[in-house]
């Protein structure tokens, strides 16, 4: 492969195709949301084009500022305690025989098949008063009586981090399978407990994994719009939702657009930083 | 600084015996190296010294205690390990620093260490540096070092210069066994280098299939092999197979030879250095000969390696010629093969 410049016309046209797939579904379509976001919103009707900040300037409310905080915070919380289960586990799961990894593999693969739809109704389901899991620890005596966990803010993030942990395992588990067991080994013959090697080594050397892990669950996260109606109470609403509600409930596409835009450049902020946090550790 | 035996140890892997009842003392302060080819247990047998593995029989006493079931990170060895497992995340001063830390050391302490460790080596300026920015000599160092930190009780090496290109290998041999004499650490090594080995050992364990074939000096090993195998395995040699008539005479398929050291009867093989086996022009007359034809002749500059048919056999002279080397395929020689240097091994 030569790994020059390439200069003819000729030698550009490999890049065409993913140029024109990026072009098609990625750059026209947000080109048109960005324009929205700028167009006035129709009452009763639907949007005409013109230039107004009218959008951008009622998302800078208390209320939605409220809800964005939420959000990023929602996001965040669950990010990590997405990445703090799903890493001691691949990391287990990579010190399996090689089929046993697959058949894990295999079922989380099939766990991504469920609908957030099924998810959500399931765990609300299984949170429930009537017919949930806390029945089953009354039937063995650690409680007195069954309580209804859903809806409510512990019910949302389970089920946030249920979504989120085949994503966050699927994407731990290249880098973690590669790494060189003889790190954790070379740790303990210096005198580390195999714990100790586990956070020192395996956490050190994984980090950028940890991190990319962190990315994903958080903005994953971030996406999801039924969970909060179906496990949350309203004052657990996120931003997504607000976004659907707008756009689909109140055919409001302009501030629909508009917040959608903020969110992802407040998130995209939020990664910059956690980035550069993170190399600049590595460098010092 | 410790010495260490190990009694009768084992291990089977499922219905797989890689190590069979090891019986081994290395004394305090020397070089040992555990030699064979790959598969025959020498690291599994390194890696239960150094507590990654639990024998399956048998136990390990360090100075007179028994560690056996002692887990890795109480043992207080060093270990360098094939890949050398430098952590990637850590600087080459963090990397020595490792075992320090651990034990929580003050950090002015562990800058000291880590200085002196660097200056032992020789690299004294790379404490800041990433792994990444090593080359493959300096990454070896640093594992050096790094395993050497805390004063070990046992330095273990497991073929740590084997990624290495072959002139900075035997630099790093040589420099190692210096490094080992100077600190007086007991040391050893798995290796399947036979020259290596032989650079650094004060004692040689030949293993094949688990076992240990024969223990003993790097000279002793060369010059009196316990069997065919190690004959073979160190150095090289010429084997050839014969029948044992009486009265140390020794029948082949190209001729008789008289080997005192030979049985009465039975099958056996004789095994000779390639620098004991003499040429000389077809014809010329002697004890011990045999009759051949050359085939191959190999000048490597210093030595010419002469390869000759012998009755079915391949037998091979090296010997140190000055100008053009005396003989070229095809023509008609005779072999001599002094008594005394003729080992005979039964089978």
């Amino acid at each position: 492969m030569r790994t020059g410049k390439p200069r003819s016309l000729a030698e550009h046209a490999p890049l065409i195709y993913p140029a024109l797939m990026l072009l098609v579904f990625f750059v026209i379509p947000f080109g048109i949301m960005l324009a929205v976001s700028f167009f006035q919103r129709v009452q009763g009707g639907f949007y005409e084009p013109s230039f107004t900040l009218d959008n951008y300037g009622r998302f800078l409310s208390a209320f939605f500022g409220n809800v964005l905080g939420f959000s990023l915070g929602l996001s965040a919380l669950a990010a990590v305690i997405c990445v703090g289960l799903a890493f001691p586990f691949t990391y287990l799961l990579t010190r399996l025989a090689r089929r046993r990894q697959i058949a894990w593999l295999v079922f989380l693969l099939s766990v991504l098949s469920l609908s957030e739809v099924i998810v959500g109704f399931a765990w609300s389901t299984l949170l429930s008063r009537s017919a949930g899991i806390s029945n089953l620890l009354v039937a063995v005596g650690l409680m007195a009586e069954p309580v209804s966990w859903s809806p409510g803010f512990a019910a949302l993030l389970i089920g946030m981090c249920y979504l989120a942990f085949p994503y966050t395992v699927l994407l731990l588990y290249p880098s973690l399978v590669r790494l060189d067991r003889e790190l954790v080994e070379a740790a303990m013959t210096m005198g580390a407990s195999p714990l100790r090697a586990f956070f020192t080594v395996v956490v050190g050397a994984a980090r950028n994994a940890i991190l990319s892990g962190l990315i994903l669950a958080f903005v994953f996260t971030l996406g999801i719009y039924l969970l909060p109606q179906l496990l949350g109470r309203p004052q657990h609403w996120t931003i997504s939702v607000m976004i659907t509600d707008q756009t689909i409930y109140q055919s409001n596409l302009p501030f629909g657009a508009a917040m959608a835009i903020f969110l992802m450049l407040v998130s995209l902020a939020l990664i910059g930083l956690t980035l550069l946090l993170g190399r600049q550790k590595a460098a010092g | 600084m410790s010495e260490l035996q190990l009694q009768s140890v084992t291990k089977r892997f499922g219905g797989v015996t890689a190590v069979d009842g090891v019986d081994l003392t290395v004394p305090q302060g020397r070089f040992v190296c555990l030699l064979g080819p790959s598969g025959c247990g020498k690291t599994t047998l390194l890696r239960m010294i150094a507590g990654l593995e639990a024998p399956s029989a048998g136990k390990l006493v360090l100075d007179g205690e028994d560690i056996t079931e002692q887990p890795a990170h109480m043992r207080g060895f060093g270990m360098v390990f094939q890949s050398l497992a430098l952590f990637p995340h850590l600087t080459v001063a963090e990397n020595v620093a490792y075992a320090l830390a651990i034990r929580g050391t003050d950090k002015a302490r562990q800058r000291r260490r880590v200085e002196e460790l660097l200056e032992l080596i020789q690299l004294p300026d790379i404490a800041d540096r990433q792994i990444s920015q090593l080359s493959g000599g300096q990454r070896q160092r640093v594992a050096i070092a790094r395993a050497l930190a805390v004063d070990p009780r046992l330095f273990l090496l497991d073929e740590p210069l084997s990624a290495l290109d072959a002139k900075l290998r035997e630099a790093l041999q040589v420099e190692l066994r210096l490094l080992q004499r100077r600190l007086g650490v007991t040391t050893i090594l798995v290796t399947h280098d036979q020259r290596e080995a032989m650079t650094m050992a004060d004692t040689i364990v030949v293993m094949d299939q688990g076992r240990v074939q024969q223990a003993g000096s790097p000279l002793e090993i060369y010059c009196r092999p316990a069997n065919a195998f190690v004959a073979d395995f160190i150095g090289t040699s010429n084997l050839l197979k014969g029948t044992a008539r009486g009265g140390g005479r020794v029948e082949l398929p190209g001729g008789t030879l008289a080997v005192p050291t030979a049985p009465d009867s039975g099958p056996v093989t004789l095994s000779i250095r390639p620098e004991n086996l003499h040429l000389a022009a077809a014809g010329a007359g002697g004890e011990n000969r045999l009759t051949g034809e050359v085939v191959f002749v190999r000048d490597i500059g210093q030595t010419v390696e002469t390869h000759v048919a012998c009755a079915g056999q391949r037998l091979v002279a090296v010997a140190i010629v000055e100008g053009e080397p005396p003989f070229a395929p095809g023509d008609a020689v005779s072999l001599e093969l002094p008594a005394a240097q003729i080992a005979v091994f039964p089978g």
